[in-house]
């Protein structure tokens, strides 16, 4: 599967992720219009599997959840950042992409082929050779994630509960 | 051991004695505000999906603002969702176009020191004027404090903002948070910031409001001030029951901050963030003489009565210059009822200003108001990332009422205190 890296630098905000004036869209139509303002090539030519990394502050500004959840629909499956705005981070892990905190960010290249192990908190950088360790998420917050969100870890919180 | 304001909110609300920075814990939720855009629509939803009802209705407000008034069938369609999902879920706290969530929860005394609440908009952490947590969460999030009326967060670490002195003619709370955007920056994720100090004392609730609002422009996950007469005064007046405690929700004074920054206010000058952030500001002389198409005052951050209040102060008996155009959305509908009964709306209406429904409107993008191609606005709103208010390659300059107000007067970005000075330069037909 591929895992090619789309580079951003820092302040990537969630205007630029989910413009508001598609916020009445359903999420299918919204999806082209995702980053059109800072990058028009990234919406048509995303793929399944993708690894979307940024600078600071990722998706700081509005609590809308389709800044992260049309990052997902696009086929993004793991986002790395040197930090991320709060309700974004939430809202990522809440849709079950995981997003890892990635100081070293800037030495992604854009199309390099990442290796992410969110286990061990490892990526490798199979362009440049290149391997990091980063902070793992923590356990309460990955169990969100293996489940693929909130909304389906719940419904196996509910379910067991049963 | 000694607690800041947050720790000692986040512990009561997740059974603790004491929390510290970086434990991460489940609290307890007191107040779930969601409004039309980020609540029924997606809530509802996730609540078929889960086969779950609201954990507990009365403790939830549903607010429109967003769509409000439907501008096209797709607005309507969501409103009347959200009319719908309040009366299937018997949710008695509903205000509809009533005016904005932020500004709509404290005029009814619905915050009070100590809560934990959460909001389904970021600019949630308004509420922290009120002695209260407020921060805000994406709509999962709400559907699971909906749901279970409990959710996790990593007790964050406070930045104390000591404010002293008094402001100067046309200087506001909007220009101290221009100046922290600035000099904190935007990046202060899972930290909060706390406001003290003696000027605090003397400050109006909803000038507090402003500097509780913008930190989420810092990044912040909310903004805090300790409870004191002033803050209770106003909530009693609003409805709201105040503990006999409640004076106690205030940080401790040998309390660990992780940075304490102190500003006097009283050299503080107007300020203007540029296009295409907030940190992007600096003294209004920087950008004086940059024309204006549209003058916005609106929204949760730049709209109640106080700031349509020194909108008129500037605005008194001069004309909006034929170069530009003011528009005027007052934050909510007591708002604008106020505005009327003090002689406000007259003085605004008089000198030019198109009145806007009350709403969120421009401020997102939405409803009227918005930007074509290539033009410019000076907004009282908190917010100017690119394609904000409208069209991808419009420009929105960030100001307080009074810098708005008096670049409406000239066409172009202006410094208020010239206005009140009556220094304007020659050639401006503005003057009366």
């Amino acid at each position: 599967m591929s895992r090619r890296a789309w580079v951003y630098g820092d302040d990537v905000n969630t205007d630029l992720l989910a413009p508001g004036y598609c916020l009445k869209l359903p999420i299918e139509e919204m999806a082209p219009h995702c980053l059109e303002a800072h990058d028009p090539n990234f919406a048509g030519n995303v793929r399944t599997g993708d690894v979307f990394v940024a600078g600071e502050n990722l998706g700081l500004g509005s609590s809308r959840e389709y800044a992260a959840a049309v990052l997902k629909y696009l086929g993004i499956r793991v986002i790395l950042a040197k930090s991320f705005a709060r309700i974004f981070y939430r809202n990522a892990l809440n849709v079950g992409v995981p997003a890892l905190f990635f100081p070293q960010a800037a030495e992604i290249k854009i199309g390099d082929d990442l290796d992410v192990d969110l286990i061990h908190g490892t990526i490798r950088n199979k362009t440049s050779g290149k391997n990091y360790s980063v902070k793992v998420i923590p356990p309460r917050l990955m169990e969100i994630i293996d489940s693929g969100g909130l909304i389906p870890h719940l419904e196996k919180q509910f379910a067991r509960g049963k | 051991m000694a607690q800041t304001l947050v720790q000692k909110i986040i512990a009561k609300a997740a059974g603790c004695a004491t929390v510290n920075p970086g434990d991460m814990v489940t609290c307890g939720v007191d107040l779930l505000m969601l409004h039309d855009g980020s609540g029924p629509r997606r809530l509802l939803p996730q609540l078929k999906k889960l086969q779950a009802g609201l954990w507990d209705a009365s403790k939830i407000v549903i607010i429109t603002d967003h769509f409000t008034p439907p501008a096209d069938q797709e607005s309507a369609a969501m409103l009347k969702l959200t009319r719908d999902f309040v009366k299937d879920y018997g949710i008695e706290n509903f205000h509809d176009m009533q005016g904005i969530c932020h500004v709509v929860l404290p005029e009814f005394g619905y915050l009070k020191p100590g809560m934990f609440v959460c909001g389904g908009d970021s600019h949630s952490p308004t509420g922290g004027a009120f002695g209260c947590y407020m921060a805000g969460y994406g709509w999962t999030d709400v559907a699971g404090i909906a749901v279970t009326g409990e959710t996790w967060t990593v007790v964050p670490q406070t930045i104390r903002i000591n404010l002293s002195g008094r402001f100067a003619p046309c200087v506001s709370a909007k220009d101290i948070m221009l100046l922290l955007c600035r000099t904190l920056g935007m990046n202060n994720s899972f930290k909060v910031v706390e406001y003290g100090g003696e000027m605090i004392a003397g400050l109006s609730v909803q000038e507090r409001m402003v500097l509780t609002n913008m930190a989420t422009e810092l990044g912040c996950e909310t903004g805090m001030i300790a409870a004191d007469e002033v803050m209770l005064g106003h909530i009693r007046d609003h409805g709201g029951v105040v503990d006999n405690d409640a004076l106690a929700w205030s940080s401790d004074a040998d309390a660990g901050y992780e940075a304490v920054h102190a500003i006097d206010v009283t050299a503080l000058v107007p300020q203007v963030a540029a296009p295409h952030s907030p940190a992007n500001s600096a003294p209004v002389v920087e950008y004086s003489g940059v024309d204006v198409d549209q003058c916005y005052i609106g929204a949760c951050t730049g709209a109640k009565l106080e700031d349509l209040r020194m909108a008129a102060q500037i605005l008194k008996g001069r004309r909006v210059s034929p170069k530009t155009r003011l528009l005027v959305a007052p934050a909510s509908a007591i708002t604008l009822k106020d505005a009327v009964a003090d002689g406000t709306l007259q003085i605004l209406t008089e000198a030019g200003a198109i009145l806007l429904p009350t709403a969120c409107g421009a401020c997102a993008g939405l409803g009227a108001g918005v930007l074509a191609e290539g033009e410019v606005c000076i907004s009282s709103t908190s917010r100017n990332f690119k394609g904000r208010m409208g069209h991808v390659e419009s420009h929105v300059y960030l100001a307080s009422p009074y810098t708005v107000a008096a670049s409406a007067l000239a066409g172009h970005v202006m410094d208020p205190r010239d206005i009140m000075a009556g220094t304007m330069g020659v050639g401006n037909e503005v003057l009366s």
